[in-house]
């Protein structure tokens, strides 16, 4: 069980925290003019990210107790395949349907 | 229809997509939320005030374990890090909008509007300003009341849905469906590339920060790489 006090002063603090982190270069920098070096670095902040958030999630899934998981590998594979390829949907479609046809399979 | 109210359909067009996902993951959240002992007001202020589905999660599960308060906001803080590099990469797009609509824009910064916007931006640099802005906010149009309107649903129907369905692995899709289209030269190639073999070098990392380390030395590869590939050919 989670108590009150607790519940709240996380909520509150967390939107709040996270709407600073949302804010920050947005917010405080403006229009001002990022300089050059900043700049050719910020072209590859999503596929910096969104990489690195992605593979432990795929490599040790949360559901099976960090054990890697043969179906959530290949549908990751598929997804990634299907968007490079196709489309945002595609990507979408092609993981989810691979990894329910794999459990489907596999049990 | 104004060139504006022309960008806010194509924003909201290049999103709905991402409803697919976020529909049943913001579900899950609700009925995660309502097991965890929340009430209904609970779970609906916290997905209006931090609207983060990942940093909820991670708040919720350390809180259930009775980790305490101060240790679970560190954790969920650092799983939305990674937005500051969100909101660093948008100043050239958006900084000159209104302060107001920026802190607006702040507010609703999540990854699948970040990403789709950040690409039409990149793949249309002349767009003017008022479009970028009403093309950000089409985007969050779609995906900001899918995100109250399922935790609201999940936190009502509660554990109705089946582990089975494996809604987890949502997100891992997702991303990964954002990313692929954007690896569209060497310089990208070899970001991503970098950003994964740093995700599994870093994973013994606390606190999310091999998320933070390895998508800065991923940014470094790609610009490196960019810088190289320029060398090459002012040289040749």
């Amino acid at each position: 069980m989670i108590g009150t006090t607790a519940f709240w002063t996380l909520t509150v603090l967390l939107g709040l925290g996270t709407f600073l982190i949302r804010f920050s270069f947005l917010g405080f920098l403006g229009g001002r003019r990022l300089p050059d070096w900043l700049m050719l670095h910020l072209r590859y902040v999503a596929v910096a990210v969104f990489p690195a958030l992605v593979t432990p999630l795929v490599l040790w899934p949360p559901a099976t107790g960090g054990v890697p998981d043969p179906a959530r590998l290949i549908a990751a594979l598929a997804a990634f395949a299907a968007g490079l390829r196709y489309s945002v949907l595609g990507a979408i479609l092609a993981g989810m349907a691979t990894l329910y046809a794999l459990q489907f399979l596999l049990s | 229809m104004t060139p504006r109210a022309a960008a806010f359909r194509d924003g909201f067009r290049d999103c709905a997509p991402f409803v697919l996902i976020a529909a049943p993951y913001s579900v899950l959240f609700g009925a995660v939320a309502r097991d965890a002992g929340l009430d209904l007001i609970e779970v609906m202020s916290m997905s209006v005030l931090v609207i983060a589905g990942a940093s909820q999660f991670t708040a919720l599960a350390l809180l259930r374990d009775g980790a305490p308060v101060f240790i679970a906001l560190l954790a969920a803080l650092a799983v939305n890090m990674r937005m500051a590099m969100y909101s660093a990469a948008l100043v050239p797009h958006l900084g000159q909008a209104r302060l107001g609509l920026r802190a607006l824009m702040a507010y609703l910064m999540v990854d699948q509007s970040f990403a789709v916007a950040l690409r039409k931006y990149e793949a249309a640099p002349q767009m003017p300003l008022d479009a970028r802005i009403a093309y950000y906010f089409g985007a969050m149009a779609v995906i900001c009341p899918v995100w109250y309107g399922g935790s609201l649903t999940g936190a009502l129907v509660g554990r109705a849905i089946p582990p089975a369905l494996s809604l987890d692995f949502a997100v891992p899709i997702t991303f990964i469906a954002l990313v692929a289209p954007m690896i569209r030269s060497l310089p990208h190639i070899v970001a991503a590339f970098a950003s994964v073999v740093a995700a599994i070098a870093f994973a013994w990392l606390p606190w999310n920060l091999g998320l933070i380390a390895a998508a800065i030395l991923a940014m470094m590869a790609g610009a490196q790489t960019e810088l190289a590939l320029r060398r090459r050919r002012g040289t040749a």
